[in-house]
């Protein structure tokens, strides 16, 4: 039990970054019907775009910049434009399987183009230990959480508290009416994937300097926020932000304290779980059977 | 009979009869590919009747595919004969699938999706650390091959043949399964589930009957993977094979009967065609799935089968025209 604290902190960072992925594939699934299966992906991809912009020599923060600013254009809007506008028409599962092929590209160019070897990549928080109760804690994790929760304050700020939030809010509840009453529909939906896209771009820099920039680390990604999407409640912003913390936390107290074989057997032990009890997520409202 | 009928039977004939003459001569490794072909057809036939028949999606059939093959491999290596991995086989994934599909599809219809994405990363953790029964990740090696009635299948032209024969059993056994009340259920679940129940379909029980079949047939595809590549390890069925399968359905056209003998051809072959194009190929493969996938969602087969139906209409509508213009010049 000697670094409970240390594997919480942790967790809890991971977690949040989980949290994060997962809150903007519940915005996607919630406007636009997609079930974005190359979400994995799209946290793998902007630290590559990032990576380059060093490499042509921008210091890191400009890098960061253009590499938030390419997602936005190309996993935002041309995500959009591309491939779920005229996917949407021929319904859910011939979108949700054209994310499956999306994902094996955007992984095959990392792979060609870049690499097929991990590469390392800076922390935007300090590294190093501090002492909290005694015990020393990882300062990344404590640097990650926060500009995670910040980044989730944010968003439900944005969502809750302004016009644009609300509109979007209407978009996504019943576009019908909203368009009858004056909201834009089509641009809210655009706003969603850019936010998707600020998002995945937001959790790359946080999650890449733990987990090193690799063109198939996506696939533990996605799967995690899938898990936290669905655990937590598909449809409900509050309750992926609550699946994303509890994956986290479970994954790393699974692998100290169950096997670390089997570590990311737990997680989906959860999630089935969760599907037998209660489908709907631990926050989620019942939808009706669509059919 | 039409003459188009006549044309199609003699097409398949002659089809049927190059697939038994042509390799004859074929080296190992032509014949290799061309008894991947015929197993990966097998899967993706079973996720064929789950996808393109019950309207699921399955992201585990690379999984059963896996668990087929280990099934196989564990035991013919102690001595017992393939068809009993067979059975074993067949009973364990069809089991599996029951129970995978119960509370996913007691939900909505993507759940599925994700259970079984799930269960596709718990069977590759079991394969890679059950080290006393899957040997782990040094994997088992030196599986043999069987004798069908008294043949050896050694050689890799008697192998292929096995191949090709369960091809041709699994085949027969969809083509009488889809047109059965059964197959007729299944589709009537994927084109209107509301209508089915209201004809008195229990639809539950045969949406999973669908993903149960269908899995079942991953695992004989996996019976036949083993002593193929004699040698298994957990690499190969890690989900990028469910991915693989999935996208064979798609391509081929998925709710075709042979979809998937010509989505698996694609998959299979064309990466030896295309070998100048080396890394590059995943990559140009997905994205023309994408670009077909915006045009035709039912695959090749789909943008087939649009284009005879228009050219039916066409010849349809041209006849009422001969037909008025005769009623009308009629006394």
């Amino acid at each position: 039990m000697s670094n409970l604290l240390d594997l919480l902190v942790a967790g809890l960072a991971t977690g949040a970054i989980y949290a994060i992925v997962a809150v903007g594939f519940t915005l996607l699934w919630q406007t636009s019907q997609t079930i974005n299966f190359a979400q994995g992906e799209f946290v793998m991809l902007p630290a590559f775009l990032m990576l380059a912009a060093m490499q042509a020599g921008a210091p890191f923060w400009l890098a960061i910049l253009i590499g938030i600013l390419l997602s936005m254009l190309l996993l935002g809007l041309g995500f959009k434009m591309l491939l779920v506008d005229p996917m949407l028409r021929h319904g859910v599962l011939p979108l949700a399987i054209a994310t499956m092929a999306l994902a094996i590209g955007i992984k095959e160019a990392v792979k060609q183009f870049w690499s097929a070897e991990a590469s390392p990549f800076p922390s935007i928080v300090p590294t190093g230990d501090i002492s909290i109760l005694g015990r020393p804690v990882a300062l990344q994790s404590i640097g990650v959480l926060a500009l995670a929760i910040l980044a989730v304050l944010a968003l439900t700020t944005l969502l809750n508290r302004t016009s644009i939030g609300h509109q979007m809010q209407a978009a996504a509840q019943n576009p019908t009416v909203a368009k009858i009453i004056g909201v834009p529909v089509e641009r809210m939906i655009l706003f969603t994937f850019l936010i998707n896209a600020f998002l995945v771009a937001l959790a790359s820099v946080l999650i890449t300097p733990i987990y090193l920039a690799k063109f198939s680390s996506g696939e533990v990604l996605g799967q995690a926020a899938f898990i936290a999407a669905i655990v937590g409640g598909f449809n409900q912003v509050r309750g992926a932000i609550a699946g994303g913390l509890l994956i986290g936390v479970v994954d790393n107290l699974a692998a100290a304290y169950v096997s670390t074989q089997y570590r990311a057997a737990v997680p989906l032990i959860l999630l089935i779980a969760v599907i037998l009890l209660r489908p709907q997520g631990m926050f989620g409202r019942p939808e009706e059977r669509t059919v | 009979m039409t003459a188009g009928k006549y044309l199609q039977i003699a097409f398949g004939v002659i089809v049927i009869a190059a697939l038994i003459v042509v390799p004859m001569n074929f080296n190992r490794y032509g014949l290799f590919i061309l008894s991947q072909w015929a197993v990966m057809t097998i899967a993706a036939m079973g996720l064929n009747l789950t996808l393109g028949y019950a309207g699921q999606v399955s992201l585990a059939q690379g999984a059963f595919v896996g668990i087929g093959a280990y099934a196989a491999a564990i035991m013919t290596s102690n001595g017992l004969p393939l068809i009993a991995a067979l059975g074993v086989a067949i009973v364990l994934c069809f089991a599996i699938g029951w129970i995978l599909g119960y509370p996913a599809l007691r939900v909505q219809h993507h759940y599925l999706a994700f259970v079984t994405l799930a269960f596709s990363t718990l069977a590759f953790l079991v394969f890679r650390n059950e080290d006393w029964l899957t040997k782990g990740i040094y994997g088992i090696s030196n599986i043999p091959r069987p004798e069908i009635f008294g043949f050896p299948t050694r050689r890799p032209l008697p192998f292929y043949y096995l191949c090709l024969g369960s091809l041709g059993i699994v085949s027969l056994a969809v083509w009488w399964l889809i047109r059965s009340p059964w197959g007729r259920a299944f589709v009537a679940l994927r084109e209107n589930p509301v209508r089915a129940l209201s004809l008195g379909i229990d639809t539950r029980r045969y949406t999973l009957m669908a993903f149960a079949i269908g899995s079942a047939l991953g695992g004989v595809a996996g019976t036949l993977y083993a002593p193929l590549t004699q040698y298994v390890d957990p690499v190969p069925f890690s989900l990028a094979l469910s991915l693989d399968l999935l996208m064979m359905v798609i391509v081929g056209g998925s709710g075709f009967f042979f979809g998937p003998f010509l989505g698996a051809m694609i998959a299979v072959l064309l990466p030896e065609w295309l070998r100048f194009t080396q890394g590059y190929y995943l990559m140009l493969y997905a994205v023309a799935v994408i670009l077909l996938l915006i045009y035709s969602p039912t695959g090749i087969l789909g943008i087939l089968d649009r284009y005879m139906a228009e050219r039916r209409t066409k010849a349809a509508s041209a006849l009422r025209a001969v037909a008025k213009s005769r009623l009308e010049t009629a006394p």
